[in-house]
């Protein structure tokens, strides 16, 4: 493919203008850096409009911009399992959000697993916590990278061996040095500019490239039936519809527990900003459905059939599906504004996952089992190292291993961080719940959840069968219903066992 | 601050969670018809249910304020 020089200079001038930024926005709101919370938690000072654009560029990440209509490019239907998915999560955020706000707000607590081991006062518990956090957002932000790699290649830059992983390379280091100075206040400054890139380029493209192709009903025409819509369960199963719904619910319920969520949550100003945020962060939701409509484009305008593609689409597969969309019907200067909301949106997620994988380790490792009288500069100089040292471990990855590892890393990662809802949301409300029987309902779910997506060479589904009929769903909801049984049932035998620990908690700081 | 009322359940909640019925009873809205503007309904029906899910939410929150 040939250098799309036009793409390239308006890709790089708005890459110049965030790295500015991301490094301008240590200033903002000036706190002392030296703080955990303000470095990692931006002194927990967004209001209403920041945090929804941190929690918008948070949740709507690159990855999902570029992976979800090329999953309706590949699949069809199933992939607007991301609108009922984003749909669910909003009434749980109201409902749950400003409980976990107020509790970590009175109590100083920075991260979901300080809050566990506060109210259940079992580090053990705490630590299994902490390093499903830090294990499943690690191949997130590896993904974060592959969405910055594809529209690199679209703009032409392709390279052979470790040349082709230099403007990655290059990319990171920025992303490293300005989280490093600058914390959680970078990416929420880069955030606004992402999403109104974002915001632009996806209503031009839902508005002008259905001009071009005939209109929606050509464009749906042009689908094949078999993707248009979802196939009809046949005999006793509840196929394609209980995949759909099952996986819209899990999903909605790992993602409010990933660190990165609680990170972009807990640096609310207060439990309302939470709850303002519940109603209008589905604006992107409604982005999103559009964005996915873009992979039916893409099958419209057979952009996988066009010569000067062919390249891209063996290097990226479907992922190309957007990035050839865009080349084909915007001028290049347009395409470039588009790969660079889609490159910036890589990088914005990334920060606030490795600063929140960084404020885990720090907090529920580092002092508690290593230096217990840690000083306040001590933690946040450790919050930066980690946060290099997560990051860094995502580029290695990305750069060594074949991207199919982390894409299936990143599917066993909302495995793994579903079962950490009883601990954190469940005991939200109520310390019912025995610690010892919440770590073994932990380690049973993530076992069997691991054991189950090998069985099924890592699909996102497990067809589940009982008494002759099959249920094919989500594996995180099915081993999240597992961990609860044996939580719930080992609570009053391990009750009977030992002396329960202190919960540090009350009743009234999980309100205003 | 109000601290005599615990904001763990209002029964105005009940909506938010009534919201889950349409958006998972995938039967319901797996048909091309009725189309809108060309949009099967598949499609334009979830896209639609977006905003009335955060015009309820809106209710919901202004309601428990």
């Amino acid at each position: 493919m040939e250098l799309n020089w036009t793409a390239l200079a308006i890709f790089i001038l708005l890459f110049g203008f965030i790295t500015w930024l991301g490094f301008a926005a240590a200033r903002w709101r000036r706190g002392d850096l030296e703080l955990l919370h303000e470095w990692g938690l931006g002194g927990r000072r967004f209001g209403t409009l920041i945090t929804w654009f941190l929690l918008g560029g948070d949740i709507y990440t690159a990855y999902t911009f570029i992976a979800v209509p090329a999953l309706a490019f590949g699949a069809g239907a199933i992939a607007f399992f991301a609108v009922p998915y984003t749909i669910i999560i909003y009434p749980l955020l109201f409902i749950v959000f400003p409980r976990l706000w107020y509790v970590c707000h009175k109590r100083g607590y920075v991260t979901a697993a300080d809050f566990v081991r506060g109210r259940f006062g079992n580090r053990w518990l705490a630590l299994a916590i902490t390093i499903t956090g830090i294990v499943a957002t690690m191949p997130y932000i590896a993904l974060q990278l592959v969405g910055l790699q594809v529209v690199i290649g679209a703009m032409g830059v392709m390279g052979e061996g470790f040349a082709a992983d230099i403007p990655l390379i290059i990319a990171f280091i920025i992303l490293a040095a300005f989280t490093y100075s600058s914390g959680l206040r970078a990416p929420a400054a880069i955030a606004i500019v992402k999403d109104l890139l974002i915001y632009v380029t996806a209503f031009a493209a839902v508005i002008i490239v259905p001009i071009e192709l005939g209109g929606f009903g050509k464009i749906f025409a042009a689908v094949p039936p078999e993707k248009l819509l979802l196939a009809v369960p046949q005999g006793q199963t509840t196929g394609a519809y209980g995949t759909y719904a099952t996986l819209a619910l899990g999903s909605a319920f790992a993602l409010l527990l990933y660190p990165h969520t609680m990170t972009a949550i807990l640096s609310a100003t207060s439990g309302h900003t939470v709850r303002r945020n519940a109603a209008l962060l589905p604006a992107y939701t409604f982005m999103l459905g559009l964005l996915a409509l873009l992979g039916f484009f893409a099958l419209a305008d057979g952009v996988d059939k066009l010569p000067e593609f062919a390249e891209g689409f063996r290097a990226f597969k479907n992922n190309f599906a957007v990035p050839a969309l865009f080349l084909h019907n915007f001028p290049s200067w347009f395409a470039g504004v588009a790969f660079a909301a889609i490159g910036i949106g890589a990088l914005v997620p990334a920060a606030i996952m490795s600063i929140a994988a960084a404020n885990l380790f720090t907090r529920n490792v580092y002092r508690e089992f290593f230096h217990a009288h840690a000083t306040d500069q001590q933690e946040s100089q450790m919050a930066k190292w980690a946060s290099l040292v997560v990051k860094f471990g995502a580029l290695v990855f990305i750069v060594f291993v074949p991207l199919q590892y982390a894409i299936q890393l990143q599917l066993l990662g909302g495995i793994w961080i579903i079962q950490t809802l009883p601990a954190v949301l469940i005991g939200l409300y109520t310390r019912w719940f025995n610690a010892w029987a919440l770590l073994i309902g932990w380690a049973v779910g993530t076992f069997a959840g691991t054991y189950m997506a090998a069985a099924v060479n890592f699909a996102a589904t497990y067809p589940l069968a009982i008494g002759g009929w099959t249920f094919p769903g989500y594996t995180a909801l099915y081993t999240l219903i597992l961990n609860l049984i044996v939580a719930i049932v080992l609570t009053p035998v391990l009750n009977a066992l030992s002396a329960s620990s202190a919960d540090q908690t009350v009743a009234a700081d999980y309100h205003a | 601050m109000d601290n005599s009322r615990d904001p763990a359940w209002s029964w105005w909640y009940l909506l938010l969670v009534l919201q889950f019925i349409p958006a998972l009873w995938v039967p319901f809205y797996n048909s091309v018809e009725p189309t809108f503007a060309g949009i099967p309904f598949f499609y334009w029906f979830q896209l639609a249910l977006v905003f009335a899910s955060a015009a309820v939410t809106a209710v919901v929150y202004w309601a428990t304020e």
